[in-house]
């Protein structure tokens, strides 16, 4: 019981990085246990998915044909099997929105410890888990009790593995009579579309919760004006209805790569930066000199940004 | 029909802190309904509304006395009753984690009997977000989780809600009820609580339960895990800071978006 299995994540026929991003973490902690890494896939063309994972770091690759695309009652199912079959010490799962649809239901019928969300594993004796808090403002060392436990790891926080191995590949079946049906799954719809692409946008100005106000809006809109830039945003002014879906920046919103990304009033949390890291150059304004925006950007003003951005707009009248 | 919806109250931080141990230090902290939370307040709140038979909105909620101040929120909004369990069990763990909070809200279940579960999709300082499902899971009902949309009037069997998927995907899926829904900020715009909502939560029940009145001990909630440090995460910034006036920063700024050429001279 030293061994750890991880779950990989696809969509729409593609492996999704987090798998990547598992292996290596989940090799990291089975040297640390001293067991071997096993790799499964569950539902879609698994064949061809198992041959993509088999990277040097896998030793085992399970794969589970059973239905297309994620399905939250066999994949909870499949893992309960795998988990049975394996014993491993350690059952690493993505803490990716599919993730947040199973995980919990796959450690609840194990009755195992659930650590979610993790930003770091390390196994001495116990395994010890490393979480952030208060919207990424603290970082925890949480201690998990038990031989065996379950922990779902935060996308882009381990290197994607890569190379080929030669883990064996073998089919995993398991009885799907039992497997409920309560919840099916329809379809899948793009959102977005609207009057603009801000994934074309080579300037966006971005603007979050800092702007406190929807007629504050006003005074980025001005900015925009004068220097040509695009308007996006962070999920809350989305959420408040103050801009369309499609000028959403973010894991559930777009990724974007402009030359330039100007960050305004927005904190940097986890789930904006996904989308918006592989901007050229990040400029971020905030009140905040500890906003995580800080640790990510290439020029940073600490300010009021109803001081700043008039004085920006001055700049190129 | 009956809907329960589980809420918290959670402690914002303010950008300035200090770490007392392995807490935020109280003086700055304040205390706020989980933003999560507010949105399936009000989405339990729409359906109640608009159905034509009697719907009972519940909140549940796991929190010290304290913490009525802000439940009665969640009634001034247009929850019928809720329910506050507290313990000295329950304030002596460091963390309570995904499975003592199951253990709790299961006991609730049991003697709520809803039809439907609605819970933020997580809360705003642990960040666990699993309790939904996990609860789901042991209570036998079907869920969904982190739903950014939901169709569904009371007394119907099945919900059709859609999934926020990242990258600007949803996934639209249809539930067996009764069931348990995560939700994701931004499905509706959460009411303001009206002075006469306020007036008339003051009416309304908040019943106290501890774990023995929910047919639990100290050890139901005796989780795996343990906080044992907190700290402020390192600064890992090699931004260049333009300093000075708005004037020159802002001007530092223009030159730099000249530079690279997105702006003309």
């Amino acid at each position: 019981m030293s061994d750890v299995l991880f779950v990989a994540e696809h969509r729409r026929g593609e492996l999704r990085d987090v798998s990547y991003e598992g292996i290596t973490a989940g090799r990291e902690l089975a040297d640390e246990l001293g067991g071997d890494f096993h790799v499964a896939v569950v539902s879609g063309g698994v064949e061809a998915f198992a041959e993509s994972l088999n990277t040097p770091e896998v030793d085992a690759i399970h794969t589970v044909d059973a239905g297309e695309e994620f399905d939250h009652d066999t994949y909870t199912a499949a893992t309960e099997a795998l988990h049975a079959e394996i014993d491993p010490a350690a059952l690493v799962l993505p803490n990716s929105v599919n993730g947040l649809d199973y995980a919990p239901a796959v450690a609840d019928e194990l009755g195992l410890p659930y650590a979610t969300d993790a930003v770091g594993i390390e196994y001495d004796g116990g395994l010890t888990v490393t979480r952030e808090m208060y919207g990424s403002k603290v970082e925890t060392t949480v201690d998990v009790a038990g031989d065996q436990f379950v922990v779902s790891i935060r996308g882009g926080e381990w290197a994607a593995a890569s190379g080929a191995g030669d883990a064996e590949v073998s089919a995993f079946d398991f009885d799907e009579s039992g497997v409920a049906d309560g919840s099916r799954v329809q379809g899948f719809e793009e959102v977005g579309g609207g009057d603009v692409d801000i994934g074309d946008a080579e300037f966006l100005v971005s603007i979050g919760r800092g702007i406190e106000e929807e007629e504050n809006l006003d005074l980025i809109r001005d900015l925009c004006d004068a220097t040509g830039a695009t308007l996006s945003s962070s999920r809350p002014i989305v959420d408040n209805g103050w801009l369309p879906k499609n000028r959403q920046v973010g894991q559930s919103g777009k990724q974007v790569t402009p030359k330039v990304y100007l960050a305004i009033g927005i904190s940097g949390a986890v789930q904006h930066v996904a989308g918006m890291k592989g901007a050229e150059t990040i400029i971020a304004i905030n009140s905040d000199p500890n906003a995580p925006i800080f640790d990510i950007a290439d020029y940073g003003i600490v300010g009021d940004l109803f001081d700043v951005v008039p004085a920006l707009i001055e700049q190129f009248d | 029909m009956k809907i329960l919806v589980t809420v918290k109250e959670v402690a914002a931080v303010e950008d300035d802190f200090e770490i007392d141990g392995l807490a935020i230090d109280e003086r700055y902290l304040e205390y706020d309904l989980n933003e999560w939370d507010d949105y399936a307040v009000e989405a339990a709140v729409q359906i109640a509304e608009a159905a034509d038979e009697d719907v009972e909105v519940v909140a549940a909620t796991i929190g010290p006395e304290r913490s009525e101040e802000t439940i009665r929120m969640a009634l001034a909004k247009g929850a019928d009753r809720a329910v506050r369990v507290w313990d000295d069990a329950i304030a002596e763990q460091s963390l309570l984690d995904v499975d003592a909070k199951v253990s709790v809200f299961e006991q609730v279940v049991a003697e709520e009997d809803p039809d439907l579960v609605l819970t933020g999709v997580q809360a705003a300082d642990d960040a666990f977000g699993a309790t939904g499902v996990a609860l789901a899971n042991r209570v036998g009902y079907q869920w969904a989780a982190v739903v950014n949309d939901l169709d569904y009037a009371a007394g119907d069997e099945t919900a059709t809600v859609r999934r926020e998927l990242e990258g600007g995907v949803e996934e639209i899926t249809e539930i067996d009820l009764p069931a348990v829904l995560s939700i994701q900020t931004g499905i509706n715009e959460p009411r303001y609580a009206s002075l006469r909502g306020i007036r008339q939560a003051q009416q309304k029940e908040i019943a106290p339960r501890d774990l023995s009145d929910l047919g639990l001990d100290a050890e139901s909630v005796d989780g795996a895990l343990e906080l044992v440090d907190m700290y402020e995460p390192e600064s890992e910034s090699d931004a260049t800071l333009f300093e000075g006036s708005a004037e020159d920063t802002a001007a530092e700024l223009a030159s730099v978006l000249r530079d690279k050429g997105v702006v003309g001279e």
